[in-house]
């Protein structure tokens, strides 16, 4: 074992500090006691529709299904109060597809890259994936993080591939995705935070999930990556967004991460350059509830496409 | 840990998205005059007076309470000792059905006992309706468990009851205490003369609806209202058989000096001036919302509050930062808000008292920190509060505030930190941080405290004993050892 790997990880909390559990969890729970009502509902879930990254990652993605995808984006119900999405989300087979859609309007394009969700494949390969990600259009790259490394020790290495990343990027906005239930603990999930922060430039994301393991973004590993944000910030001056991704469903859940949001980072992390969602199906619950609120009524549920693999 | 640069930027927590008021609507159903309610029924004193209950969130005038004289407290007694004959001999499954039923009626109530509570008390309506209410309930649901179970509470021996038992409860958790001392006196066959604070005596009386409701025999709980001469005749009437007290030192003192020789049984839960004690190691975010749960619960109207921090001194600068963030997101104002997370204080005496305590605070030069919120322009309110530099002999350290102050001192190794913590009178909780695990189990031998929290605060439980060292008081409320101070072994 290399002198540098030995306890790197011991190392790295003697600087950032541990997280507790119990008390995470506690204090996340408070989140979910606020009661947002009236005014501050409507401006909370119009501020959660202009940060959703909308997003398609699946197989049977085809430039039809990716163009509906673009114009939910850009519109997501015929009431033109409710705002255009932060960005679309897709392979970076769909980029140059998504590109015709949206480019030169305010949704831009993500693509995650990297051989997400797994990243299990040699570097010079997911550098590959970025660039001609980015060729095609992409204004901003998801990538994964080697969790093997991370779990095995080799946290310089961890670090050495986002930095290769980033260069690939270019000008294009970077999220490091830290795969947050493959961690496990909030312990690693912090310090898989600082690792990536420490690379990335002001305005580049972490982010919780791929959206494809069990367990994707929670209040609890939110709280957990926003509090390292915050420290971050702090000691340096660096802002980094946050994008959780994956299980958020409803708006009752995305108010209550905005919610967190709100009480851990301030105002100014309240805007779609600093948080996102990465979901499909919460941009239809937002709509709904964005008309109720107006309207006074639930509308039927085939006024939105209730799938998320439909739009 | 090495020490953290200070902080370059500010976080800024403004309202660019304000919360609209989201008042609790639900009725709290508050009758405009409450009698006393003896052997059953409500009745009219016999001193013929009344008092006024004011709201400590807009000073605005409640009801109307009866004041109970020597007479009335008589009358209880003797409703309580005469339903003693036949309560202490019923089969114990059967009390268990009546304190079931309370329990259960409790919850049904729930959220009109919420209302009230905080209306009454000023409690924020988040804490009485997941904290006060549903607590109360339990403490009947765990010990209604008990009241046949009793042959097993000690190996080859069982417990009897006492009599008629005199308790006097504090205004901090005027439901919550009344469960505390009801329930386990009636699970081990007592009756009971209870008298409420004089500025909390609602949800005790729209408690004695419940009673009613779950038929429970009459006589068996007596609730008279008054203030502390009500209480005098309580500790000397001649049928007591034990006196339970909650509530100041002072008056606990009182009690005990009225009581020598008299041979009535004594428990007392009395003041506290808890230490909160953090060493370098610990989850510092954690800790941060460990110390205000600490001492912001309730407007720190709370017996076993971490009202004194001791935070090591290698990470006092960062602890005290990152509390002054943490105070920016603490919402104070009107109780029956659900976001609020500071009410008003219970009473103006007590925020009188604590303005002045804050007063000798700055006088003998600790630093102060007030969170900027606006507060209501009715009403009793006072803003969090932090105190930094800190000395063992400023008063803000040694005497009991019970307001939502916090007193911040540093400690080097953890000897110096047992042997501050320990320096107090008061010995009734105590909290500490660390990842260390054996250093808890340390701690926790060492620190005179009746409730040592690691790694938390302000844990309740049922089946946990609760109680104090030193002036502290005596006595156990809740698990096995509370009952034994409700019962004599036989």
């Amino acid at each position: 074992m290399s002198v540098t790997k030995s306890r790197a990880l011991r190392r790295l909390f003697d600087d950032i500090g541990t997280v507790d559990q119990v008390g995470i969890d506690e204090r996340v729970a408070k989140y979910g006691t606020r009661s947002i009502k009236k005014n501050s509902k409507v401006f909370g879930l119009k501020l959660a529709c202009s940060m959703v990254d909308l997003t398609t990652l699946e197989g049977k993605d085809t430039p039809g299904k990716v163009a509906s995808l673009c114009q939910k984006a850009l519109r997501p119900h015929g009431d033109s109060d409710i705002p255009s999405t932060a960005a679309v989300c897709v392979y970076p087979a769909m980029v140059k597809h998504a590109a015709q859609h949206v480019k030169g309007t305010s949704v831009k394009i993500a693509s995650v890259a990297t051989a997400f969700p797994s990243g299990q494949a040699p570097l010079k390969i997911r550098l590959a994936e970025v660039r001609a990600a980015v060729a095609d259009g992409a204004d901003e790259i998801d990538m994964v993080i080697n969790r093997g490394a991370f779990l095995a020790g080799e946290l310089a290495l961890v670090q050495d591939e986002i930095s290769a990343v980033l260069e690939a990027c270019g000008g294009s906005t970077l999220k490091v995705i830290l795969e947050t239930s493959e961690l496990e603990t909030y312990d690693q999930i912090r310090a898989a935070s600082f690792l990536a922060m420490r690379i990335l430039r002001p305005g580049d994301f972490i982010k919780t999930s791929t959206g494809k393991t069990n367990v994707n973004a929670t209040l609890g590993n939110n709280q957990v990556m926003l509090e390292a944000i915050r420290d971050h910030y702090l000691a340096t001056g660096i802002e980094i967004a946050m994008k959780p991704a994956g299980g958020i469903r409803t708006a009752k859940q995305a108010l209550y991460f905005l919610v967190a949001v709100k009480e851990t980072l301030g105002d100014a992390w309240l805007s779609n350059s600093r948080y996102r969602f990465g979901a499909s199906a919460l941009l239809n619950d937002l709509v709904r509830q964005l008309v109720k609120e107006k309207t006074g009524a639930y509308q039927a549920p085939y006024s939105f496409s209730e799938s998320s693999s439909a739009y | 840990m090495p020490a953290k640069r200070t902080p370059a930027r500010e976080l800024l927590f403004g309202n660019l998205w304000a919360y609209d008021p989201a008042p609790e609507t639900a009725n709290g159903f508050i009758a405009e005059r409450y009698g006393l309610f003896i052997n059953g029924k409500f009745v009219a004193p016999k001193t013929k007076k009344y008092f006024d209950s004011i709201s400590p969130r807009d000073e605005t005038k409640l009801t109307e309470i009866a004041l109970a004289g020597p007479a009335d407290v008589d009358a209880a007694f003797q409703a309580a000792a005469e339903a003693f004959k036949t309560w202490s001999k019923i089969p114990g499954a059967e009390r268990a059905k009546y304190l079931f039923r309370i329990a259960r009626l409790l919850q049904d109530r729930a959220r009109e006992f919420a209302v009230a509570e905080t209306l009454d008390g000023g409690k924020p309506i988040k804490e009485s309706r997941d904290f006060d209410v549903p607590m109360a309930a339990a403490h009947f649901f765990y010990h209604a468990g008990w009241a046949d179970k009793l042959r097993y509470v000690t190996p080859g021996r069982t417990l009897a009851p006492l009599g008629v038992i005199g308790q006097v409860i504090p205004w901090n958790f005027p439901l919550l205490m009344m469960a505390w001392k009801i329930a386990p006196a009636l699970a081990t066959g007592n009756t009971v003369v209870i008298k409420p604070a004089e500025t909390t005596s609602i949800t005790a009386l729209k408690f004695a609806s419940i009673l009613q409701e779950a038929g429970l025999p009459p006589g068996v709980v007596n609730i008279v209202t008054g203030a502390g001469e009500t209480g005098n005749a309580i500790v000397d009437h001649p049928l007591a058989a034990k006196i339970a007290f909650t509530g100041s030192t002072a008056v606990g003192k009182s009690i005990q000096r009225a009581l020598a020789g008299t041979g009535k049984r004594l428990t007392l839960e009395l003041g506290g001036k808890a230490a909160n004690i953090i060493f370098e190691d610990a989850p510092l975010d954690q800790a941060v919302e460990g110390i205000i749960n600490g001492i912001f619960f309730n407007q720190g109207h709370v017996c076993c509050a971490g009202s004194r921090l001791l935070v090591q001194e290698s990470i006092a600068e960062e602890i005290l930062s990152k509390l002054k963030i943490r105070l920016k997101t603490l919402r104070t104002g009107d109780p029956l808000d659900k976001n609020t997370d500071l009410g008003a204080i219970n009473s103006r005496a007590q925020l009188t008292r604590i303005q002045e305590l804050v007063a000798a605070g700055i006088s003998e030069g600790a630093e102060m920190y007030q969170s900027s919120c606006a507060l209501p322009g009715k009403g009793y309110y006072f803003p969090p509060t932090l105190f930094s530099n800190v000395s063992q002999s400023h008063r803000i350290a040694r005497e009991e505030i019970f307001g939502p102050v916090l007193s911040i001192l540093t400690f080097r190794t953890p000897e110096e930190a047992i042997e501050k913590a320990n320096n107090t009178p008061y010995g009734l909780s105590a909290g500490v941080w660390t990842d260390k695990g054996s250093r808890i189990l340390q701690m926790s031998t060492e620190l005179k405290a009746g409730v040592v929290w690691a790694n938390t605060y302000h844990k309740f439980d049922p089946t946990s004993p609760f109680g104090g060292f030193k002036e502290s008081g005596f006595g156990r409320e809740g698990g096995k050892q509370g009952l034994l101070d409700y019962a004599q072994l036989i």
